[in-house]
């Protein structure tokens, strides 16, 4: 006779005294479970056993981590096999071994104790029921979207038996992983459980009150709620999905296209034929440069950088307990909720207690919002708010293990700020500049210990904005640089450590991008096209609208302080000049390249096109869309190759984080791979003969080209 | 050798809904309608009729399994009556005549009917499902979107108003109107008849001669709703990005009706006319069809009437009268700025937004219209064009003989 139980690196399973068979999965030596072949292997082998054993007669499938299965094993997404056939082969063998349990003829329910997503999430629709813990903060869905892919596990056929396709088509197209609560009542699970007793005993009834259970897509009177694909309402909801994922993705994320495909094709078909052709598209989604880039960037990069990869080898742990933070305005106040937020106690000083105050209030209000909607305590908001000390008084800086200083970008007042706050603290401490503009290394000549001056810029707003850019000044030493990373990752934020330079990376990169749309403008491009088209390369905002953001008053201001303006500068300036003689200075003033009209939503002013004659046939629109990207990572190249950047996944993560660059290109680095180094330096050769000499490739870069050197070489894919 | 037109007839269009006159009546009976019509106005031998094209776009149910064949084989002709159904959506009237000129012209056929049915109140348009909008593989690159959109995307592009399109579609209707009040279109446009020979619908009826643009001001447009919920406004603008905004100007006043309706058209040969004692009213002077952008969809008209042109060796102005399919208003109002036509040689009876537009018949009940008018100003040349799903312009050139 068989052992009746197994226990394995993967899950164990044992068997009651009832019948009632328990599959816990506990993947050791990782922080959760994850969907990969390994687990697919130890649970179809358990499973097995559960359908050959006379005495069992159903399963409960659980965790016994935190996540019930967070997603599949992304190490093995970032890194594809190059055998694409194996894989497409391995993924229907899986369909087909899960099908055998799902005809076994016992009833399998899953005890969702944890987060259940992506794969997780699939395994659980394997089963025959599905019940979830009420649990704060558990969540259930198919976010494998948001990484270019679909759900590639059976996901996109058997969802829409149970939701049908309208809600699945929602759930999968935008990655949706909701609540465990809303979860339930879209019918993602069939029923709740208080707490994990309560669970398992509902499991266990559900599998005695069920003895042979037939899935929805077994079933052949089943009908799926709404109607199937070619069914009026089918239709109308498969042509609307396709017109609202285009003005969603611009066409830019083909995983997103496919997962529609394989509901639009598979839907029609019997189960075991659906899933083929689901597998068929996850093979061609799951290698397309667009999922690899959003991987690469959009997950590994960003959770690594969020880890601290930045930091310099050698130094323990710089703890922040205790903050200061000089100047109290929009900047300072966000830098004191985020840092709170961390468990750091922040002394906020300003010039006057009520502009300290002022800039605590701020932080009252973001709370308040979270204890109106019921996801903060009053106690918790009243322990939160304590930890913000304002005051006008530098002694009170006394303690601080680090200070940042967030006042007006006057490098005099700076200077005098940081002489005052430098003396309050330990000569080990560190003192950071939130500044944006000003250069670090002539900031840190105020201080009296230089080394340990650096840059932290945050971005606005700061509590939204994840991204945080370190600025290493010239004498800024390493042990300074570690210090940063590790506040910066204790406040969960993401950070890129950036060598100092006018406009760090961030700001001058994107400088690019607000100029190029400027010049476009300049030479006849209508402004609606403009903005369109930058929407449509992915840009979250256009070029002119975001000028108006910025106000160009300010964009003028910057470039009166440059020494000297090249040509195409120059032009930049004289347009907005002529806006600003209009008084058109920006959002601020309610009129720019935009009119904002109380209520209503903005729009381009129509004066534009008499200011600036233009042609919707003067740039054909592919052109000006590569000329927005292109002229982007031709700069950050630029930085690399100063040494403003230090490495390219910094400028790819800050790209993607700071000014919104296209996550599906994975970066401004990523880009160049992506359109190809050779296209990539064909172009801006081409743009640099009709366009100007900013599209001038570095000899580097161009030597790269000619042998296909990419930034991220891949394996040869078959 | 030359394809001549003998002649060309239609039924009257009854509203295509569940209320219109013709609803009752299959697609297969107006079909034969309009046989029966021809074989007795001309005494025709229909042992000698070789072949019969009909155009028609949404075959499926009535419509589907060859509505040709079904309408031949039920129309006492004789087995020798072979049939062929072609879909080029709202071209196929107009491709089924051409498609016969061809045959003729090559020698391979001397006596063909061709023509197109389409009923709209039982069979709905799309009922037919299909790719081009519903396979996200081809929709998802091909920027598909609604024909409405489209029309109202011509409109934002090229700068017509809904005072333009309104203005257009009152005319269209006065002017049906005046022309059938006149008895212009008694020559050829049969009434349609039950099985007992009840008389179920004599005129066209949907032409609304008391429309006035004051009328037409109050309408809702049709297609916002579908462009903001469905996502097409933003797919439109994604294929061109120079529109700001796509203004929804078209309604159910400005665009074609639906209807029910067939047409044929006999084209043959000299000698084939002279063994049946037919006299030739026209010959085709040339056919062209061109495809442009899917998305804008509907400014097919103009190119492929300048290669019509270009093949006939004449120029716009050699055109005595054209025939404009109204789609939509902005279709024709585009054609006539694109190619540069005035008003008053364009659809000078009205067109399909005061008598509807059965899609698969359309292309051949435009051409009839536009040879009785010839004949009735005593006029010498005129081009029919139709704006085509997909993308596509279809035209031809027809000349008094």
């Amino acid at each position: 006779m068989e052992q009746p139980t197994i226990k394995n690196s993967i899950l164990s399973y044992e068997v009651d005294a009832d019948g009632i068979a328990r599959i816990t999965i506990h993947m050791t030596g990782q922080p959760t479970n994850l969907f990969s072949l390994d687990f697919v292997e130890a649970y179809v082998a358990a499973a097995g056993r559960a359908l050959q054993d006379d005495r069992v007669k159903g399963v409960i499938v659980t965790s016994a981590h935190r996540d019930f299965m967070a997603g599949a094993d992304l190490k093995f997404i970032g890194n594809p096999p190059e055998d694409r056939r194996g894989l497409f082969d391995g993924l229907l063998r899986m369909h087909r071994e899960m099908r055998d349990i799902e005809k076994g003829g016992k009833p399998f329910v899953a005890a969702i104790n944890g987060n259940a997503l992506g794969g997780g999430y699939e395994l659980a629709l394997t089963c025959h029921h599905r019940i979830a813990l009420r649990k704060e903060g558990l969540k259930v869905g198919l976010p494998e979207t948001q990484l270019g892919l679909f759900p590639g596990g059976g996901g996109t056929q058997r969802l829409p038996y149970l939701i049908g396709i309208q809600n699945a088509l929602m759930v999968i197209l935008q990655g949706q992983t909701p609540r465990v609560e809303k979860a339930h009542s879209l019918g993602l699970v069939d029923a709740l459980a208080d707490n994990e007793e309560d669970l398992l005993a509902s499991a266990k009834k559900w599998i005695l009150e069920h003895p042979n259970p037939l899935q929805p897509w077994d079933n052949r009177k089943y009908r799926i709620p709404g109607g199937g694909v070619m069914t009026p309402g089918g239709a109308q909801t498969i042509m609307g999905a396709i017109g609202n994922l285009r003005k969603k993705t611009h066409g830019n994320y083909p995983g997103a296209t496919m997962g529609l495909a394989a509901i639009h094709d598979g839907l029609q078909l019997p189960i075991d034929r659906g899933l083929e052709v689901e597998a068929r598209y996850f093979i061609k989604a799951f290698y397309s440069p667009e999922a690899q880039n959003l991987i690469r960037t959009g997950f590994f990069a960003i959770n690594e950088a969020k880890k601290g990869k930045a930091k310099p080898e050698g130094y323990d742990t710089y703890q922040v307990r205790k903050l200061g933070i000089l100047g109290a305005g929009m900047m300072g106040a966000g830098i004191a909720y985020v840092s709170a937020k961390a468990g750091m106690d922040v002394v906020l000083k300003d010039i006057s207690q009520e502009q300290a105050e002022k800039g605590k209030a701020y932080s009252h209000k973001l709370l308040q919002k979270k204890v109106s909607r019921g996801y903060m305590s009053e106690s918790d908001r009243d322990a939160f708010l304590d930890r913000i000390h304002p005051t006008t008084s530098a002694d009170d800086l006394r303690g601080c293990d680090l200070i940042i200083e967030a006042v007006f970008e006057n490098p005099e007042l700076k200077a005098r700020v940081t002489r005052e706050a430098e003396a309050m603290v330990d000569e080990d401490k560190v003192f950071a500049s939130n500044t944006s503009t000003l250069p670090i290394t002539i900031l840190a000549q105020a201080a009296e210990r230089p080394q340990q001056f650096i840059g932290i810029h945050f971005f606005s707003p700061v509590d939204k904005m994840p991204l945080v850019e370190i600025i290493v000044g010239e004498e800024t030493d390493d042990r300074t640089i570690a210090a940063a990373v590790d506040y910066v990752t204790q406040i969960g934020k993401v950070p890129i450590v950036v060598n100092d330079s006018q406009g760090f990376f961030t700001s001058r990169v994107f400088g690019t991008y607000t100029g190029e749309g400027a010049l476009l403008l300049s030479e006849g491009v209508p402004a609606t096209m403009i903005e369109n088209v930058a929407r449509r390369v992915g840009m979250p905002v256009g070029p002119l609208a975001v000028t108006d953001e910025v106000s160009l008053t300010l964009a003028l201001h910057v470039m009166d302080n440059m020494r000297e303006m090249p040509e195409h500068t120059q032009r930049i300036y004289k347009l907005y000049k002529t806006l600003v003689q209009d008084g058109r200075e920006g959002k601020k003033a309610g009129k720019g390249f935009y009119d904002y009209p109380e209520g209503a939503k903005k729009h381009l002013w129509s004066g534009l096109s008499d200011l600036f004659p233009s042609n919707p046939d003067a740039l054909d629109a592919d052109t000006v869309g590569k000329r927005l990207l292109h002229i982007m990572a031709l700069e950050s190249y630029r930085c690399l190759e100063e040494g403003v950047l230090r490495n390219t996944t910094d400028g790819d993560i800050g790209s993607l984080m700071g000014f919104g660059f296209p996550p599906y290109t994975g970066g401004v680095f990523s880009y160049i791979d992506y359109v190809g180094p050779a296209s990539f330096v064909a172009e801006c050769d081409d743009f640099a003969e009709r366009f100007g000499s900013r599209f001038r490739v570095p000899d580097s870069l161009r030597n790269r080209a000619v042998s296909n050197q990419l930034f991220y070489p891949q394996k040869q894919v078959v | 050798m030359e394809a001549y037109i003998f002649d060309a007839v239609r039924t009257v269009r009854g509203k295509g809904n569940k209320k219109g006159a013709l609803a009752g009546m299959t697609p297969t009976h107006l079909t034969v309608t309009l046989l029966d019509e021809l074989r007795q106005r001309h005494d025709l031998d229909t042992t000698q009729v070789e072949d019969l094209i009909m155009g028609c776009v949404t075959q499926i149910m009535d419509q589907g399994a060859n509505i040709a064949k079904t309408a031949a084989q039920h129309s006492g002709y004789g087995d020798h009556l072979c049939g062929v159904t072609l879909n080029r959506f709202c071209g196929s009237g107009l491709e089924a005549i051409n498609q016969a000129a061809a045959y003729v012209k090559a020698g391979f056929k001397d006596l063909v009917l061709a023509g197109g049915v389409e009923s709209m109140s039982r069979v709905k348009m799309g009922a037919d499902g299909g790719a081009m909008a519903m396979d996200p593989m081809v929709a998802m690159p091909g920027h598909f979107v609604p024909q409405g959109i489209s029309a109202d995307l011509i409109a934002s592009k090229y700068g017509f108003t809904r005072d333009d399109c309104d203005a257009f579609a009152a005319e269209s209707q006065q002017r049906a109107a005046r022309a059938q009040e006149a008895g212009y279109f008694n020559k050829s446009r049969i009434p349609v008849r039950d099985i007992n020979g009840f008389t179920v619908l004599d005129h066209d009826e949907n032409i609304r001669p008391a429309t006035t643009t004051e009328v037409l001001a109050g309408l809702d447009p049709s297609f916002a709703v579908m462009g903001q919920m469905g996502g097409f406004d933003a797919v439109a603008i994604d294929r061109y990005p120079e529109v700001a905004t796509v203004e929804h100007i078209h309604h159910p006043g400005n665009s074609s009706a639906i209807v029910d309706g067939a047409a044929l058209a006999m084209v043959g040969s000299k000698a084939a006319g002279e063994r049946q004692g037919l006299k030739p009213r026209a010959r085709i002077r040339s056919v062209a069809v061109y495809g442009t952008e899917p998305t804008i969809m509907l400014v097919g008209p103009a190119p492929a009437s300048r290669i019509a042109l270009e093949k006939a060796g004449m120029t716009k102005d050699d055109i005595d009268l054209y025939e404009v399919n109204e789609a939509f208003a902005v279709v024709p109002l585009r054609f006539m700025q694109d190619l540069g036509v005035p008003h008053d040689k364009v659809n000078v009876n009205g067109g399909a937004i005061a008598m509807g537009h059965p899609l698969g018949a359309t292309g051949c009940m435009l051409f009839g219209t536009l040879l009785d008018e010839l004949e009735r100003r005593d006029l010498s040349t005129g081009l029919v064009t139709l704006c085509i799903g997909g993308g596509m312009g279809i035209a031809t050139i027809i000349e008094r003989v």
